[in-house]
């Protein structure tokens, strides 16, 4: 609801990566074949990255502003709060996954063998881990700042390894059993099997059920550390 | 037991504290083995200069606030029982409001958080949004406020739910003598229907409205007394003066 009156957070969070991913296109434009297989990729990593980033300013606004110290005087339950948020941001991912991905598959003519929709689905589970972590991690974070910067070590790891750069096994081994507990690399995993399986793998089955645990288990711990009494 | 507690609790008052210490951050003693009962219905100030362990004592009683030790009770409850949280409201110090909505939007978010639903929530929203002499604001954003309408949008919130008991963090600090008044006014019209009151201030003035009166100093309680008997106690003519007596100033 906050976002409505904030057009520009907006266009930042569904035009920017639209805009990325038809400039990933040119960049990869005497390999088309190469941008078929990233562009997957991609879809699944904007989604937790934007969700991440405005679930952990958010978050750490209303442990700053006093609102949630207020909520936590009224009669609600903890669990409504983070699965509002979660359910919230998952909402905006899918939308913003929509536009990103008609974007994709119709204008810039990526081809997904698994179809539109279960590249939505993967990039709301996706929006769901992002969300997760953003709750988790707003509370070891005393600023938007750190907040902000707390997606380098976080993500940006995740982002390197999960085999987007790099095929994962032509990397260092250290680096692969790294890569095979981040759950970034299973949720850009499943679009990888979507582009290229036109059903539903049990490799995709168990890639979602990989990121839903993951997100799941942040949600957990983020709610620990909202604490009724401080 | 229990039907006895609760009895010795009613008999108590509305809010009874004993032996309450709290150290926050594991270090800073805020509140040392404080002690006192406050009765229905009324107005009561929190009244000490800046740090003295006011905010501290406010969140102790709506059940934000851990403790080392102690008992409080509030309503015939434990501090920060479930059961209390439709009863009670909280204001806190810092404008805790969301800054991106606009006023009514804020206004409804948080009916909905009291449980309030449609027509409802509607008729509570507008309610208190008259009650702070803000209707005429109610679709801007409150980021477009004033530091004084933004503080209203808060006591509003807090007004929502018709609350038995509202805790005030300062929520007179600041605003205008015509404006401050009128809030006093609306206090005292709250009261009058038999809710209670807790307001914060280390403005010595505000101490005067109030009916009863609680000095807290270094996280003591100095005194607990009315306006009057703590004037004529200390044989001063101010509660400013009082408390200076008390804080050992001689002047």
């Amino acid at each position: 609801m906050q976002l409505l009156h904030d057009p520009r957070t907006i266009a930042l969070m569904i035009v920017v990566p639209c805009v990325l991913v038809t400039l990933l296109k040119y960049v990869f434009n005497g390999q088309p074949r190469l941008f078929d297989s990233l562009a997957p990729m991609i879809l699944g990593i904007f989604p937790l990255l934007m969700m991440f980033l405005v679930t952990s300013i958010t978050t750490l606004r209303e442990r700053k502003t006093g609102t949630l110290d207020r909520l936590m005087t009224m009669p609600i339950s903890k669990l409504d709060i983070v699965f509002g948020y979660a359910g919230a941001f998952s909402l905006l991912g899918l939308v913003q996954a929509c536009v990103v991905s008609a974007v994709a598959l119709g204008l810039l003519g990526v081809t997904v063998l698994g179809g539109a929709a279960s590249v939505l689905l993967a990039a709301v589970v996706a929006a769901f881990l992002g969300t997760s972590l953003g709750l988790l991690v707003s509370a070891f974070a005393t600023s938007e700042f750190q907040a902000v910067e707390l997606v380098m070590p976080i993500l940006m790891p995740q982002i390197l390894l999960c085999g987007l750069f790099a095929p994962r096994d032509q990397m260092a081994r250290f680096l692969q059993w790294l890569s095979d507990v981040f759950p970034l690399t299973y949720s850009v995993d499943a679009m990888r099997q979507i582009t290229v399986h036109t059903t539903w793998t049990s490799h995709f089955v168990r890639d979602l059920l990989v990121v839903i645990g993951c997100a799941v288990l942040a949600l957990i711990l983020g709610s620990v550390t909202i604490r009724r009494q401080e | 037991m229990r039907s006895f507690c609760y009895t010795a609790y009613e008999m108590a008052g509305i809010i009874s504290v004993r032996d309450l210490s709290v150290v926050l951050g594991g270090r800073f003693q805020a509140l040392r083995r404080v002690s006192f009962d406050l009765e229905e219905g009324k107005i009561v100030g929190f009244i000490g200069p800046s740090g003295a362990g006011k905010t501290t004592l406010m969140r102790v009683i709506v059940g934000r606030q851990r403790v080392q030790s102690g008992q409080v009770t509030v309503l015939g409850l434990k501090a920060g029982a479930k059961e209390l949280r439709p009863r009670i409201s909280y204001m806190t110090q810092e404008i805790s409001v969301y800054t991106d909505l606009t006023v009514h939007e804020n206004l409804l978010y948080f009916a909905r958080m009291r449980g309030l639903r449609g027509k409802e929530a509607l008729t509570a929203c507008k309610g208190v949004l008259g009650q702070v002499a803000m209707a005429e604001k109610s679709g801007v954003l409150v980021v477009n406020l004033s530091g004084g309408q933004k503080q209203r949008v808060s006591l509003a919130i807090a007004l929502l739910g018709n609350p038995e008991l509202l805790v005030l963090d300062e929520p007179t600090v600041g605003l205008d003598p015509v404006l401050r008044e009128q809030l006093w006014k609306l206090f005292r019209e709250l009261a009058a229907s038999g809710k209670t009151i807790i307001v914060s201030s280390h403005v010595m003035d505000e101490a005067e409205r109030c009916e009863d009166l609680l000095l807290i100093r270094d996280g003591k309680i100095v005194a607990h007394d009315t306006p009057q008997q703590l004037c004529e106690k200390t044989g001063t003519r101010t509660v400013e003066r009082a408390f200076l007596k008390l804080a050992g100033h001689n002047t």
